[in-house]
């Protein structure tokens, strides 16, 4: 097999006495879905944030199309190739939607320092936004203020803004919270076919969204990976099965 | 409620046709203070690029202003004087040349800008207010102390320094020059904040965070913004020393650092024509009631009151009906 498009390597993160990510090595090949699930307060976004940059991990190392990114910055992980979305929207509300996915394509052009002509007016930086938002079902919005948004359009504003990146590997933070059923139905619909462009490594609370995408499941508790395999394998593992899914699993 | 474009080509023509009548009745004192006006609006809309767009609550804008007053000053001095000015390893000759003293202005305060941002930027909120603050008290009382040009009582100029083709010291054509300046630089603007870089600026205000995970550095848009806005300002201290044929410390001064932030609020925060409403009104303000009261500040600090309270979007927003940009 080809090696991983995103890997972590033994990553340990405390904050004073509490590890909150405790030696943790999990990778993302081509083609799949990798959930991470866990319960509140597991450890999932302080992964996410070592991954994507935010954080310095303790010790351990990140690497990115092979490459140790341990020490980048969010900005150079990004145009490497990392594309993320957010658990609370991270959007510019006084925007509007295209502004927001245009803000996607500048970034992907790398070309900010441009002063003159009108950012709406450039071509290449609209084809690419509207095509990212026609993706996720938002173009008749793109006018729009962010602002006034319903909860789930902005979740979907999220993936646009990741999709202009056409990033080598996604990281997504429960994209489907606050969905509904409907929502979430649509998102696991698209996030299934979108597998097949760049891996996604999925941090989700929604059982049904993750045992119908995921080719893997890792379990994290209490900062440490505890299982990871198949959606068969984690299922019949009586250790996740105490810790963490429950009697009914 | 009013379009903004057509409050703006109000305020636009009232500006021209405000000296031009009072040109016709022979009254230049209210051209120089509408020039006054122009030159604050200048030097507003330097600050509004980094607080309106940036979100820069930059308390220390009156060292760009200050700056660009003194090159004026120092250049000016030199040339009248006949001395020379000693730059260290150049020596270069004092200047009576407008084009030349702006362009000098410009530079000073584009770098001073540069070098402030870089060491502010780190920090935010209130930190950032108070780093940019304890810049300008130390050019401040640089000013102060630096007796060669005059110290605490700063330095007057004879005769106001020259412009091609134009004598400047006939009221109406200082305020055509002014005039044109705060235009172009309202032009830049309004490119800018609609540029690539505007739209990257405003969304490093709003969510930094997003602006990173898109592959842009939401410190260096800043800093950018900074040093445009620090050059802006700048160019209005040169211009309004030129006014008053005089500069002083004062122009250093937090107090001014913070009349520009009021006028921005009254005006409208992050709107193209913001900060000329609010340079309009604080001269007006400044004139007449400055002339019942000491205290005419009490009700600047009023209206900025009410304006806080009731009207976030300045009297702009209350024109056109639109908020301005959160800071
Ligand atoms: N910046 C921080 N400072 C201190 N503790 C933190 C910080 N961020 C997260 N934590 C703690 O680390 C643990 C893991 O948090 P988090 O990664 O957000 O979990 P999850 O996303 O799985 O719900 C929690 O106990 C949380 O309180
Ligand atoms: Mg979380």
């Amino acid at each position: 097999m080809s090696d991983p498009i995103l890997a972590t390597h033994n990553l340990r993160k405390a904050f004073g006495a509490l590890t909150a990510t405790d030696d943790i090595s999990i990778d993302l090949n081509e083609g799949e879905i990798h959930a991470i699930i866990g319960p509140n307060g597991a450890g999932k976004s302080t992964l996410i944030a070592q991954i994507c940059g935010g954080l310095r991990p303790d010790s351990g190392s990140v690497h990115l199309l092979g490459r140790d990114v341990t020490s980048d910055s969010t900005q150079a992980r990004a145009q490497a190739g990392l594309g993320r979305t957010f658990q609370i929207s991270a959007l510019a509300m006084e925007d509007t939607v295209l502004e927001n996915a245009i803000l996607g394509s500048l970034g992907a052009s790398g070309r900010p320092w441009r002063f003159w002509q009108a950012a709406l007016g450039d071509r290449t930086l609209r084809e690419r936004a509207e095509a990212a938002l026609e993706r996720v079902g938002l173009s008749d919005l793109r006018d729009t203020r962010c602002g006034s948004l319903s909860h789930g359009q902005r979740r979907q504003l999220e993936v646009a803004v990741a999709l202009t990146l056409e990033p080598k590997a996604f990281v997504m933070d429960e994209p489907m919270a606050g969905l509904g059923a409907e929502g979430s139905k649509l998102l696991t619909g698209f996030l299934d076919q979108l597998r097949t462009e760049a891996p996604i490594l999925l941090v989700e609370h929604d059982m049904d969204a993750v045992l119908a995408l995921a080719d893997r499941i890792s379990v994290l508790v209490y900062g440490k990976v505890i299982a990871t395999g198949t959606v068969d394998e984690i299922r019949s593992s009586p250790e996740v099965r105490s810790a963490y899914l429950g009697e009914d699993a | 409620m009013i379009p903004e474009r057509l409050v703006n080509a109000i305020l636009f023509a009232g500006l021209i046709a405000v000296p031009l009548c009072a040109l016709v009745a022979d009254e230049p004192f209210t051209i120089t203070l509408v020039t006054r006006a122009v030159i604050l609006a200048i030097a507003a809309v330097g600050l509004n690029i980094a607080l309106g767009i940036g979100g820069l609550v930059s308390l220390g804008h009156a060292v760009f202003f200050g700056l660009g007053g003194y090159a004026m000053g120092v250049l000016a001095f030199h040339a009248q004087t006949y001395t020379p000015l000693n730059l260290g390893p150049l020596t270069i000759a004092g200047t009576k040349s407008m084009p030349l003293i702006w362009l000098a202005a410009t530079a000073i305060s584009a770098f001073v800008a540069w070098i402030i941002g870089l060491l502010s930027l780190r920090t935010s909120g209130v930190y950032f207010i108070m780093i940019t603050l304890a810049f300008g008290q130390m050019f401040f009382y640089f000013a102060i102390s630096w007796s060669t040009y005059g110290g605490e009582d700063g330095l007057s100029i004879y005769v106001r320094n020259g412009f091609p083709g134009l004598n400047t010291l006939i009221p109406i054509q200082f305020f055509g020059l002014s005039f044109i300046i705060l235009s172009v630089v309202l032009f830049l603007n309004a490119r800018l904040q609609a540029s690539p870089f505007g739209l990257a600026l405003n969304a490093a205000r709003q969510v930094p965070a997003r602006v990173e995970t898109v592959g842009l550095n939401p410190m260096r848009l800043k800093l950018v913004a900074f040093v445009v806005s620090g050059a802006i300002t700048g160019l209005a201290g040169a211009l309004f020393a030129d006014l008053n044929r005089f500069v002083s410390p004062t122009m250093f001064s937090w107090q001014l650092s913070g009349e520009l932030i009021v006028l921005i609020i009254i005006g409208g925060v992050g709107r193209l024509f913001g900060p000329v409403i609010g340079a309009c009104l604080f001269v007006t303000l400044e004139h007449w009631l400055g002339g019942l009261t000491d205290f005419w500040h009490v009700f600047l600090g009023l209206i900025l009151l009410a304006i806080v309270l009731f009207a976030r979007g300045g009297i702009m927003g209350l024109l056109t009906g639109k908020e301005g940009t959160h800071v």
